[in-house]
This record gives structure tokens, sequence and C-alpha cells, in this order.
């Protein structure tokens, strides 16, 4: 699908809520589910920008660090992948504090779902640096370039361009397991939801509306990662002429 | 009062056989629910393919299962379902959930396999005088799935590590039982990372089979 099917669809969606969360019997839903969402947003956000740290640092590690470093970064990477995102926070929640460390719920969120979405997307950086053809690298020593210079002038700028597509996958993902911290008592979404479902059992319009959110907030990661591959995409295309 | 230690061997033996009990129900879940999501994509995708009227609502179906937390799928069956007076178990609700979430990610697995049959195949078909049914299952299928084998191997281990999901409806899976033994020891220490060590293993194993399988077909086909 177009960006700007995707945009239609999106629009589609707000109007849908704005539609239903203003009918009698939905309208008493919707300021919880819309405080909800922040928290959502917000988590989302966050865990997101720690995901493409931890990403970044721990894809870089795996390729370029000395022999400790790396065994800790593929440490870290098997470990995030290899268990469940709800077992981490659990971990995280209440094992933690049995060792002295005492988190708030939100930091939990943040810290779980980033840790867990940067280990998928160290394969992402791997994988999109080792794409990048072996000709750029002789080149960049031919110009007598040191290797912290390759790869922050040459190397990275175009495994970015490859990064872009998979990185927004990881974000939906991020999104969608940020339902998980409803778990460990965070109000979020799918927090308040349970919450009005359990109070009221009014169950059709309350996860009908959440739904919707969570696909209106997906659809606009989407629609942005879309467009930042269009426009970092066009750089690529001239540089290596038409393809 | 005794000293509080951080890991206690004894309850970890105590504790060892309910979780192994537990490990049982995650793991019929897990199949279970991968066998649903691999018909459920497999006939996804052929309705996408084969039936040109019904490939855009498939495919906004299929997006909207993506576009959405999982958790609130679960709910949603689980709550939504006995409002039109079909009760199901929180077990049973939480497999149609998981095995309906896979599906549509698998059909765009079987989607990209059923794609990548070169076009001549059907012409031959045609040529053949092979009906559309035969053409599908004796050419096209044959030839679409093992390709596919390792991406479908790594949605079972996604669909695994999901299964503790189940815990928020109360499946007595691995998560919701540790979570229990944990608040009547207070003792979370033992169980949850138990749990996790399960998961890791399990992850590792199941990785190192696929890739297994990954090589066994790439030299099929070399052959």
């Amino acid at each position: 699908m177009g960006v700007r099917s995707l945009v239609a669809i999106l629009a589609l969606t707000i109007a849908l809520i704005a539609v239903l969360g203003s009918q009698p019997q939905w309208a008493v839903f919707m300021p919880g589910l819309l405080e909800g969402t922040w928290i959502t947003v917000m988590v989302a956000l966050l865990g997101s920008a720690l995901a493409v740290v931890a990403g970044l640092a721990a894809g870089l590690a795996r390729l370029y660090a000395p022999t400790p470093i790396r065994w800790v970064a593929s440490t870290y990477v098997e470990v995030f992948r290899g268990t469940s995102a709800l077992v981490q926070l659990f971990w995280l929640f209440f094992v933690l504090p049995q060792f002295g460390l005492s988190l708030e719920p939100f930091t939990v969120a943040v810290l779980g779902l980033g840790l867990n979405v940067g280990a998928y997307g160290s394969e992402v950086v791997r994988g999109a640096i080792q794409a990048v053809p072996r000709g750029q690298w002789e080149a960049s020593t031919a110009l007598n370039m040191t290797r912290p210079q390759m790869l922050r002038r040459i190397i990275l700028p175009q495994a970015f361009v490859a990064m872009v597509p998979p990185w927004g996958n990881l974000f939906i993902e991020l999104l969608k397991s940020t339902a998980l911290v409803s778990l460990i008592t965070l109000g979020d979404l799918a927090f308040r939801a349970q919450q009005m479902n359990q109070t009221t059992m009014r169950t059709i319009p309350i996860f009908t509306l959440v739904l919707l959110i969570y696909l209106a907030i997906s659809l606009v990661i989407t629609i942005g990662m879309r467009s930042l591959e269009g426009r970092l995409g066009k750089g690529l295309a001239r540089g290596r002429g038409a393809r | 009062m005794e000293t509080e230690t951080l890991w206690d061997w004894s309850y970890v033996a105590e504790i060892l056989p309910i979780l192994a009990g537990a490990a049982v129900v995650t793991i019929e879940a897990t199949l279970i629910g991968f066998a649903l999501a691999a018909v459920i994509g497999l006939v996804l995708a052929i309705l996408r393919f084969a039936v040109p009227a019904l490939s855009w609502p498939v495919a906004a179906l299929v997006e909207f299962i993506r576009s959405t937390p999982l958790l609130i799928q679960i709910f949603f069956l689980f709550f939504v379902f006995p409002e039109f007076g079909i009760v199901l178990d929180a077990f049973t609700a939480g497999v149609l959930a998981l095995g309906l979430h896979y599906g549509a990610y698998c059909s765009e697995v079987y989607r990209a396999g059923l794609e990548a049959v070169p076009r001549g195949q059907w012409e031959a078909a045609i040529a053949l005088n092979l009906g559309q049914t035969t053409t599908f299952r004796d050419i096209i299928l044959p030839q679409a799935l093992p390709p596919i084998v390792p991406a479908l191997g790594n949605y079972l281990v996604a669909l695994f590590k999901e299964t503790p999901l189940l815990s928020a409806i109360a499946v007595l899976e691995l998560m919701q039982t540790a979570k229990i033994l944990g608040s009547e020891t207070f003792r979370y220490n033992e169980p949850i990372t138990l749990v996790g060590l399960f998961f890791l293993a399990m992850s590792l194993v199941s990785a190192a089979a696929i890739r297994l399988v990954e090589r066994y077909l790439k030299r099929r086909v070399a052959r």
C-alpha cells in the first residue's frame, strides 16, 4: 500500500474513533482510554529510543568491539531474544527488587521493552552494515580514512537507509508489546481497558475502541517510517545511479 | 528468623515438578496454536491469491490483526465471545487468539512462497490440462512450501515466546504458575528465573533445529 492510501486509512480510523467515541453509550470510556493512550505512547516513544541506542551499541559491538565486549553484547542479544518479553518484564519487576533494586513500573516498562526490541534491532544493524558493499570499505581505505571515519562517514549513512524498513516493523512490534506493561500494573491503554471491562462488563465498546486506537498509532508509525524511507532512499538512488 | 537467601535450592527442587507440569500446558498451547496458525495462514493466503474479490478484504484483515496487540486480541476473544452466547474456556480462547494472530503473519509467509513459484509452472499446468485444484495441490504448493519452512519455524518460536500472555486470562501455563507460586511464598526469584531459563533453553534449541532444517532444505534444492 502506498503512503497516500495509508493516510486515508488512518483518517478513516480516527474518524471512526471520533464517531464511536461520541456515542452516548461509548463516550464514558473515552477520557480514561485517552489517558491510557498517553502512557502507551510515552512508553512506546521512550522504549523505541532506548531500543535504537541499545540496538546500535550491541550491533556495532558484535561487529567491531574487542572480544570480551563482543561476548557481553552477544549474551545480551541471545538472552533478550531467547526469552519472552513478558518474562523479562516480570523478572525486572518482581525479581530485581529482591536484589535491592526497585524500579517504578514505568521505568521497568521502558527498560524491558527497549532492551527486548533493541536485541532484535542489533541484528538489523549488523545485517545492514554487512550489506554495505565491500568496495565502499576499500574505497575508504584508498582515501586513507581511519576506521572510525570510514564507519561514521561512509558505511553507517548507507547502512541507515537499509535499516529503516526493518526498524519500522520493530517499532510496531514494540508498540504492540506495550500492552504487556498493563500486567505490571502500569496504567496504559490495555490496563485502562481491562479495568473498565471489569467494572462495567461492557466489553464490545471498550475493546473495539482500544483496537482502533492501537491501529491508529501503528498507522502513524508506518506512515512516518515510509516517508523517512522515501526521503533517505532518494539520496541513495542518486548516488548509485538509476536502479 | 532465618536470613533471606537470594536463591534457595530446596525451594527450587520443590517447585520444579510443578513448573514441569505447567510447561506441558505451555507446549500444548504452542503446538495447537501453531497448527491453527499454519492452517489459518494457508487459507488466508490462498483466498488472497485465488479469489480476486477477497484479496483486498483479506489484506485489510491481515493488516489489522498485525497492527494490534495480541494481548488485546486475547482479551477480546475471551470477553467478547460470551456476549454472543459462545463461552470459550480460557485455554481455548487463548490458543484461538494465538492461532489467529500468527495465522495473519504466516499468511504473508505463504504468500511470499506462492508468489515465488515461477509463472511457467502455472502455464505448464494449463498446457497439461490440469484443473485449478490439481494444479494448486500437486504442482504449486509442493514447490511453494519447502522454501518457507525456516520462516514458519521462526514464527513457531515467536509464538512459543508469546504463550506467557495466556497468563493474563488465567490459563495455568508456565508464567501463571510461576506467578501463583511467587504470590504464595513471596519468593519470585526462583520461579520467574526458572521460567526465563526454560524459555531461553527452548529458544536456543529450536533456533538450532531451524538452522538444521534450513541447511537440509538448501542441500536438497542444490541437488
